[in-house]
């Protein structure tokens, strides 16, 4: 008797122990766990039976992920409804999504980075044009758009140029022999060029082991020069040709400015803190950190590092002396030049949700973007530019790169350089630009090999987008 | 106590069965099933046919490098391992002071997850490396020999402890029989000790050549392909395929049934060439 009361209670642990695991939540795959658990909002414990429903948000951004603990903290107060939201890690987002988008709870909200996102994804995209939020965009041509649906909307206005340290640009202009007296003096290539290495043959007079900090080529961190820098000699070309961004990807594109993007990439590596064979293992973190740390005087980088350069412990650089230099490449005309701000963060809402999801996403991205506990969120904890006309001149970002990207665009003299990266082919193409990129710094590949390179994979990434 | 695994054996397997079944034969199967089909997300999936296999090789190169570079890392691995393996536990089973700490010692390392030793070998690397002024990933050889490296330091350990629980396993009366026959050390650890542990090296080289072929996070965490994929072995130019692009998701998951094929042939192959090593007992 006691052995079969043994067996029966042992199957009885088993059967429990098997049915308590597949009760357990599944809302994150295992695999992902370790990276997105971390940044569940708390209140993904509240029932979603309640009244309020819930709106499930893949965010792209890790920097800013425990801003929106607070911000579904809020929301449940003001509105009842749930905002549960999961942060995919630093360049894994549409790995995430595409595992995400197969479930049945797949993300409501979510966003795609421009035209080629909105390729991919053209089937789970909603048409926003009705929606509260995209009635007060300022500038209707700035969202994704398709015939006539709205599928994007930008919620992040951005911009990235060459930052540079006015602490140590002014100790250079002083010294005898300086190329330049004053940063308004450099505005083409050829000043630049003059400046820069002149500030290299007397860096022990500057204290400084570098004018530019390293230039990041290792695999993942190389994305400031096949995206950010290579935009600029694709923007002139597309510009020439009056190319109509809305059509998407161009099947391909001659590369006629590479000289010009040779230009400033050879300055960046000749005048580095570190020597260029060594680039491969050098990441973001670091630059920003030489830059931090005033090891060097310039660094190419959005106005989103400013956290970044905040964040360095024996951080030497002061608020006021940081500021943006437009990324000037000897093209003619250029003195009119300014960074390149735009936009590659667009809300997309889930077409394939239930109507009554869709409308909650709807209301909780309004909400963000006009209500007054919203409205603080975005200034002041997410740091967003808001391309919206619910946010008054006051309502803006304060830290000193945001305050640059605005002087620059509202500086009707200059031009700015579009965010035209966003219809470059495909992530592939943009790594292996940054791989031959790197291969061409530790002096392996000629230039003739780099250009070759981007003016065939970019036809054959192009036709193979639309296969 | 022995009627009870009869009666019930199905019952107390059944967890375990249903734990292997969910989680990698019904992927399997449905990876297989998708390798013929293009999709994007796995629940919607259009039949394609043969042409994600014909486009894993045509349409470059990747696929095929990685598979020469794996098979390069693989012989070199096995070799150096279980000969460093087979060597350490001979030295390890005689009668000296702290084999037991050598043994732990020797051990240690294959405790260590495979992206932290990445990541802890680059940085050695390429402290060693500044010193000529480059870093690993100038050449995929760099990324090479630091991947072999790293990798018979975790695995040495592993197999040593195999090893030696083989050779503990011979008779010393054979051994003994041996010396007496006038046999000096060189010719007992060929004659005696080496076939005895046949099955030990069956074991060993098997858990060498899959892991060295299945090696993911080590040469993530190490090289990541630098530079430009040339030191990208067959797992991650798999991965980069199913996530780099899209519309890639189709032909990602045909390299991973010629990886699984490849990989199952070679290991079979080498099961069987070994077993037939074996001495009976």
């Amino acid at each position: 008797m006691s052995k079969k009361l043994f067996n029966m209670i042992s199957i009885v642990l088993i059967a429990v122990f098997v049915l308590a695991a597949c009760a357990a939540p599944t809302a994150v795959p295992a695999t992902q766990a370790p990276a997105t658990a971390a940044t569940v909002a708390a209140t993904t414990a509240a029932p979603s039976a309640t009244t309020g429903g819930e709106v499930y948000y893949l965010n792209f951004k890790p920097e800013i992920a425990d801003v929106y603990t607070k911000i579904a903290a809020e929301y449940l107060k003001e509105t009842g409804v749930t905002l549960k939201v999961v942060t995919a890690a630093s360049g894994t987002y549409e790995q995430t999504l595409k595992s995400e988008m197969a479930k049945s709870d797949a993300p409501v909200l979510f966003q795609i980075n421009g035209p080629v996102g909105y390729a991919a994804w053209k089937d789970y995209c909603l048409d926003l044009k009705n929606t509260d939020l995209y009635k007060h965009l300022t500038d209707k041509s700035l969202a994704v758009t398709s015939g006539d649906g709205v599928y994007g909307i930008p919620y992040a206005i951005e911009g990235y140029g060459i930052i540079y340290n006015n602490a140590i640009m002014t100790k250079y202009f002083a010294l005898s022999g300086a190329k330049a007296t004053s940063m308004d003096q450099i505005n083409n290539f050829a000043t630049l060029k003059a400046v820069v290495e002149d500030m290299t043959a007397k860096k022990a007079q500057l204290g400084i082991k570098g004018v530019f900090s390293s230039t990041s080529l290792k695999t993942g961190e190389d994305w400031r020069w096949q995206t950010h820098l290579a935009n600029l000699p694709i923007f002139y070309e597309l510009k020439d040709e009056s190319y109509d961004l809305s059509k998407g990807t161009p099947s391909e594109i001659t590369f006629k400015y590479a000289d010009n993007f040779k230009n400033i990439f050879d300055l960046y590596l000749n005048n580095s803190v570190t020597g260029s064979k060594l680039l491969g293992s050098k990441s973001v973190d670091d630059s920003m950190a030489e830059f931090a740390l005033g090891e060097s005087a310039m660094v190419q980088n959005g106005e989103w590092a400013w956290s970044q350069i905040k964040g360095v412990t024996g951080n030497t650089v002061k608020e006021q002396d940081v500021k943006f230099l437009p990324i000037y490449t000897g093209v003619t005309g250029e003195e009119k030049q300014s960074i390149s701000v735009g936009t590659e963060n667009f809300f997309a809402i889930n077409s394939k949700a239930t109507p009554e999801k869709q409308k909650l996403a709807e209301n909780f991205i309004y909400w963000l973007y006009s209500s007054d506990a919203g409205k603080k969120f975005v200034v002041s904890d997410l740091g967003f530019i808001a391309p919206f006309d619910t946010f008054s001149d006051t309502e803006k970002p304060t830290d000193p790169l945001s305050k640059e990207v605005l002087r620059y665009s509202s500086n009707t003299n200059l031009y700015n350089v579009a965010w035209d990266f966003t219809v470059f082919p495909s992530q592939t193409f943009k790594n292996d630009f940054g791989g031959v990129l790197l291969q061409y710094a530790q002096g392996n590949k000629t230039w003739a090999d780099v250009t070759k390179l981007v003016v065939d994979e970019w036809k054959t990434e192009a036709a193979n987008a639309t296969k | 106590m022995q009627k009870m695994p009869k009666r019930y054996y199905a019952l107390f397997t059944l967890p375990t069965i249903i734990a292997f079944l969910l989680s990698f034969f019904i992927p399997f199967l449905l990876g297989i099933y998708l390798s013929f089909t293009k999709f994007t997300t796995v629940t919607d999936s259009q039949w394609v046919g043969f042409s994600n296999y014909i486009r894993a090789f045509s349409e470059d190169q990747n696929f095929l490098n990685a598979m020469i570079f794996t098979i390069k890392f693989a012989l070199v691995s096995v070799v150096l391992i279980n000969v460093f393996a087979f060597s350490l536990a001979v030295l390890l089973t005689r009668k000296i002071k702290g084999t037991n700490l050598f043994r732990t010692v020797f051990f240690m390392p294959n405790l260590i997850g495979g992206i932290v030793l990445g990541y802890i070998w680059q940085l050695i690397i390429n402290g060693i490396l500044i010193n000529f002024g480059v870093d690993i990933t100038y050449s995929a050889n760099y990324g090479f020999w630091g991947l072999v490296v790293l990798m018979n330091w975790q695995m040495t350990g592993y197999m040593m402890v195999i090893y030696i629980a083989g050779i503990q396993g011979i008779s010393p009366e054979l051994i003994e029989a041996a010396k007496i026959d006038g046999a000096n050390s060189w010719q007992v650890l060929k004659g005696v000790i080496i076939p005895m542990v046949m099955p030990a090296v069956t074991i060993c080289t098997f858990l060498t050549v899959s892991n060295s072929f299945k090696l993911f996070d080590q040469n993530l965490a190490l090289t990541a392909g630098a530079p430009a994929r040339a030191s990208s072995m067959l797992a991650l130019d798999i991965f980069n395929t199913f996530y780099g692009r899209n519309g890639y998701e189709g032909v990602g998951q045909a390299k991973a049934v010629v990886f699984f094929l490849f990989v199952a042939i070679i290991v079979l192959l080498q099961l069987r060439l070994t077993r037939n090593q074996e001495v009976e007992n």
